[in-house]
């Protein structure tokens, strides 16, 4: 690999790094010029996702050794096309929800809103792209302390309420990583996640007991990330309480968990590693068909947009660890095209909920009757699209991504259980959704008068940064003849871990074949 | 005689069963001293798990016999700055949370008559 190439890799890791510094140390007080560089530097991002997407998916792995110390005695970043994928879905996301933040003036009610961010987007891209378990959990604190400031951003009772919880959990959460961490150190002697994968498959079987121990804790605290049930009671309380800006950035920060699931199951704990073997799968279905079930539930039991949109991530994630689970190519193809859809969606949703919650005033986002808002014709049909999309319905993304989950997960001898999970769980989504929906549009219409508001930010922009979002999921779906052919490639990737090791250890390694 | 596995061991199970006790209490004091003493036993594990060698250099050094491993010595290192800005952040959001809402329970409801 020639250098020039390798510098787009460490590109998306140091570029939000430099920014966010930067616009801490020099534009603190410039609000104009730090949302400039702000909005710069995302479409940087963008600009470097896509030259990865494409140098991803010409199928070669690649490493890049940081300082040039040498795998696996260096720390490498590793882009594959999973990794590729997911820095520019990231990189998408933060933009538009950048621009409904400066549209909305969110990024004025506090402090250092911008520099957070882009501390945010360095934690994620890190973690999409590490090739070190240490270095993993090293990004997974950056983008866990960028989010706990920006999850407290703007503060008041509620939110600092539900922030000790959010942050309590992840400090225990990153106190079971370091034990996961440790325990593999101990027995492999590494933490390179190549050479994990070969001395985990050459282990001794005496071994195997700690390194199973270590594997399911390892999965523990990524579902703990994912909000898998019996883990998720932090999400619904953050999601309700923080900025609808933030919980739609946070859309991604699930995902980091599948991500994190996928990268550890397929690569250290994959095909090569005898008796442990993708060894989460038979202890993660069921979590995700429960996880499905409660996420789909808790819509029914919301009282506020909101927690209706919280809970539809939850859900969402349910579908996407049932077809992880399954841990078979055809089934990861689908899942990895799901998590695109997914987090557009979930993102689209809070934007469209926030949207609403400003324009009715006093009503916030409480499912309730309440007088005519402005811009309610518009909003109404964000809503539906949203909703359509959430759920999972023809014509968008949702609709082809549950379709993909179901003819995936077809291979796994407990297809009946997701297909019957997967199927009624849609029908109450449909409800849910329709019970908010007509309370607040249909309903709300017999109600005289209308909300006056002094002032209204983010008319358009606002508007337009949901309105994007919703447009990329219709993007997803016309294009999804050529999304799925990568989502399937980079599925076929995953489930040949020699690639990777090759690609970090050099073709001497003799990988785990 | 007991060996000094057994005794690092014991130390690393004692400061966890206090960290897990204290971070399944109510009040947010008892369970930011919880969140530390996990992340005491964390460190004495990460250290072990390096092999408890005595008298070694970590460094190359020509007149060693054997040397310790490094390595966990540079991750426990990379684990306390960690943990000692996350108990500090995790204290100053908690009295803060305190003062906004009058609230000192990490479950934010309300007290009851008299207390815990």
């Amino acid at each position: 690999m020639s250098l020039i190439t390798s510098y787009w890799v460490v590109a998306c890791v140091i570029l939000p790094a430099v920014m966010g510094a930067g616009i801490l140390l020099f534009l603190r007080h410039h609000l104009t010029l730090s949302r400039l560089a702000a909005v710069g530097s995302c479409l940087a991002l963008i600009v470097v996702g896509v030259v990865l997407v494409v140098q991803a998916n010409g199928g070669e792995i690649q490493s890049y050794a940081l300082g040039n110390w040498r795998a696996p005695f260096g720390i490498v970043l590793v882009l594959d096309r999973l990794s590729a994928m997911m820095v520019l879905l990231t990189s998408i996301l933060s933009l538009v929800v950048l621009v409904y933040a400066i549209s909305t003036g969110t990024d004025r009610k506090g402090w250092h809103f911008h520099p957070l961010f882009q501390f945010q987007l360095l934690g994620l891209n890190g973690a999409f792209l590490t090739g070190d378990l240490f270095n993993l959990f090293v990004f997974f604190e950056v983008l866990l302390i960028a989010s706990y400031g920006l999850m407290l951003h703007g503060q008041g009772g509620q939110r600092l309420k539900a922030g000790v919880q959010y942050v309590i959990i992840n400090l225990v959460g990153s106190t079971l990583f370091l034990v996961a961490v440790g325990l593999l150190y101990g027995v492999t002697g590494t933490l390179n996640m190549a050479d994990l994968a070969v001395r985990v498959a050459a282990a001794p079987a005496g071994d195997q007991g700690l390194m199973a121990a270590a594997g399911l804790l390892l999965t523990t605290v990524f579902a703990l990330k994912a909000a898998v049930v019996p883990l998720h009671f932090w999400l619904p309380g953050t999601y309700a309480a923080t900025t609808g800006t933030v919980a739609a950035l946070f859309a991604i920060m699930t995902k980091v968990g599948a991500y994190s699931i996928i990268r550890t199951s397929t690569l250290i704990f994959g095909e090569d590693a005898g008796g442990l073997a993708f060894l989460v799968g038979p202890w993660l279905l069921p979590a995700a068909l429960l996880t499905l079930i409660i996420g789909f539930v808790g819509m029914f039991a919301a009282r506020g947009l909101r927690d209706l949109a919280a809970w539809a991530v939850v859900g969402s994630m349910g579908t996407l660890l049932c077809a992880v689970s399954v841990f078979t190519v055809q089934s990861m193809g689908p899942a990895l095209y799901y998590i695109l859809h997914s987090t557009l969606a979930g993102a689209a949703l809070f934007l469209v909920v926030d949207l609403i919650a400003q324009r009715r005033a006093e009503h916030g986002d409480a499912i309730t009757l309440a007088p005519r808002f402005r811009q309610i014709e518009i909003l109404s049909a964000l809503f539906f699209l949203a909703a359509i999309a959430a759920v999972g319905l023809p014509p968008l993304s949702g609709f082809v991504g549950k379709l993909l989950v179901l003819d995936g997960v077809r291979v796994s001898p407990h297809a009946v259980w997701i297909w019957g999970a997967i199927l009624t769980t849609t029908v109450l989504g449909v409800l849910a959704f329709a019970r908010a929906g007509s309370m607040i549009f249909w309903k709300s219409a017999s109600v005289e008068g209308e909300i006056v508001l002094r002032s209204l930010r983010g008319r358009r922009g606002g508007v337009g940064a949901a309105a994007a979002l919703l447009l990329a999921l219709a993007g997803l779906t016309v294009l999804a003849g050529p999304v799925t052919d990568y989502t399937a490639a980079a599925a076929a990737q995953l489930f040949a871990p020699e690639q990777y090791i090759d690609a970090v250890l050099g073709p001497q390694s003799g990988g785990c074949r | 005689m007991i060996s000094l596995e057994f005794l690092v061991a014991s130390a690393i199970a004692v400061l966890t069963a206090a960290g897990v006790y204290l971070v399944l209490r109510r009040r947010t004091f008892p369970v930011v001293l919880g969140l530390a003493f996990l992340s005491y036993a964390i460190n004495v594990f990460l250290f072990a798990m390096g092999r408890l060698a005595i008298d070694r250099p970590p460094l190359y050094d020509k007149a060693a016999a054997g040397y310790t491993d490094p390595l966990p010595q540079a991750l426990v290192l990379t684990a306390i700055v960690i943990a000692f800005g996350m108990t500090a952040f995790v204290v100053v959001l908690a009295l803060r949370s305190y003062l906004e809402t009058g609230v000192d329970r990490v479950d934010g409801a309300p007290d009851a008559e008299g207390g815990q």
